[in-house]
């Protein structure tokens, strides 16, 4: 975390075992049941999204609660260039990262005037302006409740341009020079990007302008008085979130060709916020873990229902199944987010700093022989902040 | 003249129930210093105090229907009316008003728990960690509430006497198109009555003096030998009582449902910022002030030169105050300035 203590691993080992990890997430999520192309690509693009929000609130500690907002630009951007250019899709990605990236520069030159809470208050007021005019009055761009569909009649100039202009049956799948991009594929396009988003946030949090970051983070006040101007620094910071938050938009766009306000919602912002605090803010495998984790208790949580349940509890005598069963059900299948609402409430009471603080404790009980050294933890603490 | 006069009423009945939530929340915020995302859901469990009330209270039996003669019919018919006849109805009738008795002692336990059991080890952290932990129990809560009430809007009706409207254009003078539902005209004087007794507390009580003194300067007080920490657990229960007296007396306004807490929660923190953190004064007034200006946004004059306005007007609003008056309105120096 700081510059003093040597770090566990060397960037480069950092990033080729994180590459590793994530490009062989197909066969070691394969016998826990998370080897599905749909769940994968999910657990890329929210890890990119946590990746991205990790940049603002880990570094600078302004917590934002519209990010969400960035999200719904990216993938109505996305869906706009492949119903209006083409199919491919790298323009847009491109294109939602830069409309997501023109919508942060906006909301965060006017909220970044602000701190603390009120940041939190303006962001929220902008995402929900956003949500509900893309309900109401944006609905010629949005298609509203409906959402943004592709059809066969969608121009597609460029793609027109380069084939005889015969159209297959059915909606054209997005693709990459060919590639179509679902299942597999799909996975290993949002698999690399997120690697790639990875390495930039790690060379971020290494760089002069992350230790900035830190700096407004503990004392922003310190930071002015030494005659620098934070705004900038913040603002930057601000955009390049929210251009991450628009590469996932868009890759959600890319996996399945739609998009719909309820993406804008504010409690879509809550989640990122979920995942980011559960894996650790403030760390860089903090985020992708929380997203990871989130996600994959998601798919594996809601598919239960009382039938896998008693199946599951069939070993104890009929009586207590019946008495185990309802009170276990409460928290699985559709009141999974009740097990997650009170996953997080622990993780905030008692791991203040996520997952990723739990293995350091861990590591260094073990580490220390079995005992505990909180003068080492208060100190690690104080540098953190 | 008559259009703005129905906008204004319009306007005060959302305004009530934004003033009451933003109330409770600045309240808390004030003296405990937290800044509690679960505060919408405490709105919701009062609403649900007065569905679980009615289902109490219609719990029914089967009885032989002797209206129908050509068969042999059944109806359900409550056990209250069985056992004391029109009495009985009366309190069927008359089940959501009549549910604020349920609801009060429930939420003063519910606050208290909360208070005790979470919040009070949150008055050393950061806002982002009070927000977040709360944010999750607000979630708890409404999933509790979804598990067992389901995710439909369960309605409400007001008591019989109360389902039509008001004639208060004849009232003021103003013709007899002007009409106002009665329930709602009773839903603002309640919220009257709620404010001016939360006021009177604090303001004529020696124990809301102390509050109030422990609201300015947590420490001195400390300092004289009062337990204030006692007294600011008593408040944020209090807070959670007007929350839950707000959540019944809206359910024939607005059948609740699981997720009614959050809808309101962000915009009662719009109206508590507008009015500035911690003022109390500040947050009714721009309850009542943001209700108002959203119901004229409403009026088609008005969404026909700006369409979409009514969707973001109080969003607006909140932004521009945020950036040109960062106290909002009533604001105190001093509070959340950094």
């Amino acid at each position: 975390m700081t510059n003093t203590k040597k770090p566990l691993l060397n960037d480069a080992f950092v990033v080729i075992i994180f590459a590793a990890a994530i490009l062989a997430m197909p066969i070691w999520l394969d016998p826990i049941g998370g080897n599905y192309p749909d769940l994968l690509q999910k657990f890329a693009i929210y890890g990119i999204f946590a990746i991205g929000f990790n940049i603002l609130f880990g570094l600078t500690g302004y917590l934002s609660f519209g990010h969400a907002a960035f999200l719904g630009v990216g993938s109505y951007a996305a869906v706009w260039s492949f119903k209006l250019l083409t199919m491919n899709v790298l323009p847009a990605v491109v294109f939602g990262v830069l409309f997501a990236g023109i919508l942060a520069a906006i909301i965060g030159f006017l909220s970044l005037r602000r701190t603390g809470i009120y940041f939190s208050i303006l962001t929220l007021a902008f995402a929900q302006m956003s949500y509900n005019l893309a309900y109401s009055v944006l609905t010629p761009i949005t298609n509203g409740e409906t959402g943004l569909q592709l059809a066969r009649s969608d121009p597609r100039i460029l793609d027109s341009l380069f084939s005889d202009g015969s159209v297959g049956a059915g909606l054209p799948s997005t693709d990459l020079f060919g590639e179509t991009m679902s299942g597999y594929p799909g996975f290993y396009f949002c698999a690399v990007l997120l690697i790639i988003c990875f390495y930039i946030s790690l060379r971020i949090f290494r760089s002069p302008f992350g230790l900035m970051l830190k700096g407004i983070k503990s004392n922003q006040n310190r930071m002015k008085y030494t005659g620098l101007n934070t705004r900038p620094y913040m603002l930057t910071a601000f955009i390049i979130s929210g251009m991450y938050a628009g590469l996932a938009g868009s890759l959600l766009a890319v996996t399945d060709p739609l998009a719909g306000a309820e993406r804008m919602q504010w409690t879509a912002s809550g989640e990122v916020v979920l995942m980011t605090i559960l894996g650790g803010a403030g760390t860089l495998v903090g985020p992708m873990l929380g997203a990871g984790l989130i996600k994959y208790f998601e798919n594996i949580f809601s598919s239960f229902d009382d039938n896998v349940l008693t199946q599951a509890f069939s070993f104890l005598p009929d009586s207590v199944v019946e008495f185990v069963v309802p009170v276990v059900g409460l928290f699985v299948g559709s009141g999974w987010h009740l097990t997650l609402g009170l996953l997080f409430m622990i993780i905030v009471i008692f791991l203040p700093g996520g997952l990723v603080e739990g293995f350091r404790r861990i590591v260094n009980y073990f580490r220390s022989g079995g005992k505990t050294k909180p003068q080492s933890v208060e100190a690690h603490n104080q540098a953190g902040e | 003249m008559d259009a703005i006069f129905i906008q204004i009423l319009n306007g005060l009945d959302k305004g009530a129930a934004y003033a009451l939530i933003a109330l409770g929340l600045t309240l808390v915020f004030g003296t405990l210093g937290i800044v509690n995302f679960a505060h919408g859901a405490l709105f919701m469990l009062g609403a649900f105090c007065a569905v679980t009330f009615q289902k109490l209270v219609t719990i029914s039996v089967k009885v032989r229907d002797e209206g129908v003669t050509a068969f042999v019919a059944y109806k359900e018919q409550p056990y209250l009316e069985t056992w004391f006849g029109d009495t009985g109805r009366i309190i069927i009738d008359y089940s959501v008003p009549l549910s604020i008795l349920l609801a009060i002692p429930f939420m003063l336990l519910v606050g208290y728990v909360m208070e005790r059991g979470l919040i009070k080890h949150f008055y050393k952290r950061p806002h982002a960690e009070q927000i977040l932990v709360t944010f999750g129990l607000a979630i708890v809560i409404q999933e509790i509430i979804k598990a067992y009430f389901g995710a439909n809007p369960i309605p409400q009706p007001a008591p019989e006497i109360l389902a039509g409207s008001a004639n208060v254009g004849a009232w003021v003078g103003l013709g007899n198109n002007l009409v106002y539902p009665w329930w709602r005209l009773i839903y603002l004087c309640f919220s009257g009555l709620i404010i001016f007794s939360v006021f009177a507390f604090l303001q004529f009580t020696t124990y809301g003096m102390v509050v109030r003194a422990g609201m300015r300067d947590r420490e001195t007080v400390g300092l004289l030998g009062i337990n204030i920490e006692r007294r600011f657990t008593i408040v944020f229960a209090i807070a959670a009582v007007v929350a839950g007296v707000a959540g019944v007396m809206y359910t024939p306004i607005l059948p609740p449902d699981y997720h009614l807490g959050m809808d309101f929660l962000v915009l009662s923190f719009v109206v508590v910022v507008v009015g500035g953190m911690g003022s109390l004064g500040g947050a009714v007034l721009a309850g009542f002030l943001l209700g108002i200006v959203q119901s004229f946004a409403s009026m088609n004059e008005v969404k026909e030169i700006f369409p979409g306005i009514d969707q973001i007007i109080l969003y607006l609003v909140a932004v521009v105050i945020l950036l040109v008056l960062p106290r909002g309105l009533m604001g105190r120096a001093g509070v959340m300035d950094d």
